[in-house]
């Protein structure tokens, strides 16, 4: 694993944007009432654990989580040298009357979020969908927006950006790469 | 990393445990697709499969073809009966034709041993075996090991008994071979003119008493008595089968009480199973079928679903 050239958060700011989220979609949503998140394989699914537990404690109602795998929705399948292994995903919730938030670490090119609608709106047709992501990182490649993000970070796309969560990776903190 | 490194599936035996767990856990996730309100992802789309068949199928053939379709890839099916073969064409020409046309893969199903193999040979294109005279049918035995690994949790140390006319079975061959590398202890029953011969490598012990192999068995794989291939004197009648080799009601409760029966099928009730037995608490036949749709897909994805360095 290389160095990392820059820590753009911490584990504090990591809780202080969750939170920060979590509010948001309180506020936006008028409660939690309807809302339902979905975490994006596979760092998006301790995440959306992470905002049902703060929506929890914020609203004191349990808010039900799936999680996504978009493996058979990429559109780059043919031109992957080595092929991603298929996971289940778990949405054991009714999706009609429901807001769904789809949660991902870091949003790029979009082609992540656009399979993930995809892959959503085959297993039902919610109320509506948002986006919440920890970090933009920019060059979308499709028009797709989040609704709520934790870090806006300019980056060149000869960089990466890694998000590390202890439910993963042992240790909470985002940073950046020089890719090789 | 993930993916086969193979561009053909033609049979059990030459496969590792890795590439076994690959697959039957690349079946789990892709399960639950087939009971959705939407059953189609775009994973294959583009993809074009034919299912070649010089033999009769309904389950198989129509098992590949669902779960091409739910994959999102294009699939036709040539059978012999219907097709030039009629005409003299060769096998080989026949693929080649379709190949010529575009197919990613060639699903076959052969009289003939190592038909498939022939194939794999001389095609770019991927070939899977679905079924090859008496020699394999990975698919089925790919689909039984993910029927047992779901409701077992795994293979070590189980007893698994094949019950009947091992010798025309390919489903038998690909139990064993697939079985026995996870450490299973695989028994043959049945007349001793329809044994399989030549697996006690593999470590499989054989016995034409039934209740030998069914005493504490926590599998039980049913074989269809194949009176296509059978000729004549091989048992005497097939009333008498049934007496002597039948899974009955009976017999079944000499294996252990959670034992799973199974039955690749078409079956013949009353003749190697009985009714009671097949519609039984015990039978996951139903199951099985179930599973085979997830193993094509899990098939299908892992040799089609990648670019060409995969």
């Amino acid at each position: 694993m290389s160095r990392p050239k820059a820590l753009l958060m911490d584990a504090t700011q990591m809780n202080r944007a969750l939170s920060r989220i979590a509010h948001e979609i309180i506020e936006r949503n008028k409660g939690t009432e309807q809302v339902a998140l979905v975490g994006i394989r596979r760092r998006g699914i301790p995440l959306a654990q992470r905002l049902a537990a703060r929506l929890k404690a914020f609203e004191g109602r349990e808010v039900p989580v799936g999680s996504l795998d978009i493996t058979l929705y990429r559109d780059d399948l043919s031109e992957l040298a080595s092929l991603p292994v298929v996971h289940k995903s778990e949405v054991n919730f009714k999706l009609p009357g429901r807001v769904v938030v789809l949660v991902d670490d870091v949003i790029y090119t979009g082609r992540t979020a656009r399979a993930a609608l995809d892959a959503l709106l085959d297993i039902g047709r919610p109320a509506a969908i948002q986006l919440a992501v920890l970090v933009d990182r920019g060059h979308r490649e499709l028009p797709i927006r989040p609704d709520y993000v934790g870090k806006n970070v300019p980056t060149s796309r000869r960089e990466r950006v890694e998000v590390h969560v202890t439910e993963i990776d042992g240790e909470d903190f985002v940073a950046l790469y020089d890719n090789e | 990393m993930p993916g086969l490194k193979r561009k053909d599936i033609l049979g059990l035996r030459e496969m590792t445990v890795e590439e076994i767990d690959l697959i039957l856990n690349t079946a789990e996730a892709l399960k639950d697709l087939a009971t959705r309100p939407v059953k189609k992802v775009p994973t294959l789309r583009g993809k074009a499969i034919v299912t070649l068949f010089y033999e009769n199928s309904t389950r198989t053939a129509k098992s590949f073809e669902l779960a091409a379709k739910y994959l999102g890839a294009d699939v036709i099916h040539v059978s012999a009966a219907t097709s030039s073969v009629q005409k003299g064409e060769t096998l080989k020409d026949t693929a080649r034709n379709l190949e010529a046309m575009g197919v990613d893969a060639v699903v076959v199903r052969h009289s003939m041993g190592g038909a498939p193999h022939l194939l794999a040979r001389s095609l770019r294109a991927s070939v899977i075996n679905a079924g090859d005279g008496i020699h394999e049918h990975p698919t089925q035995g790919l689909l039984d090991m993910l029927t047992i690994r779901q409701k077992k949790g795994g293979f070590k140390g189980l007893k698994v008994a094949i019950v009947g006319d091992s010798y025309h079975s390919r489903v038998a061959r690909s139990n064993i071979y697939g079985l026995t590398k996870y450490g299973a202890e695989v028994w043959l029953a049945g007349p001793s003119t329809l044994l399989a011969q030549g697996f006690e490598e593999y470590g499989v012990r054989t016995t034409t008493r039934v209740e030998e192999a069914l005493e504490g068995a926590d599998v039980v794989n049913v074989l269809r008595l194949q009176l296509e291939r059978q000729e004549k004197g091989l048992f005497p009648t097939v009333a008498e089968y049934h007496r002597f080799w039948g899974v009955t009601a009976e017999r079944l409760r000499l294996a252990k009480p959670d034992v799973l029966l199974m039955h690749p099928g078409p079956m013949n009730r009353g003749v190697e199973i009985a009714t009671a037995v097949a519609d039984g608490p015990q039978s996951v036949i139903t199951e099985q079928v179930t599973n085979g749709v997830a193993v094509r897909m899990a098939l299908l994805y892992l040799l089609l679903g990648g670019g060409e360095a995969a």
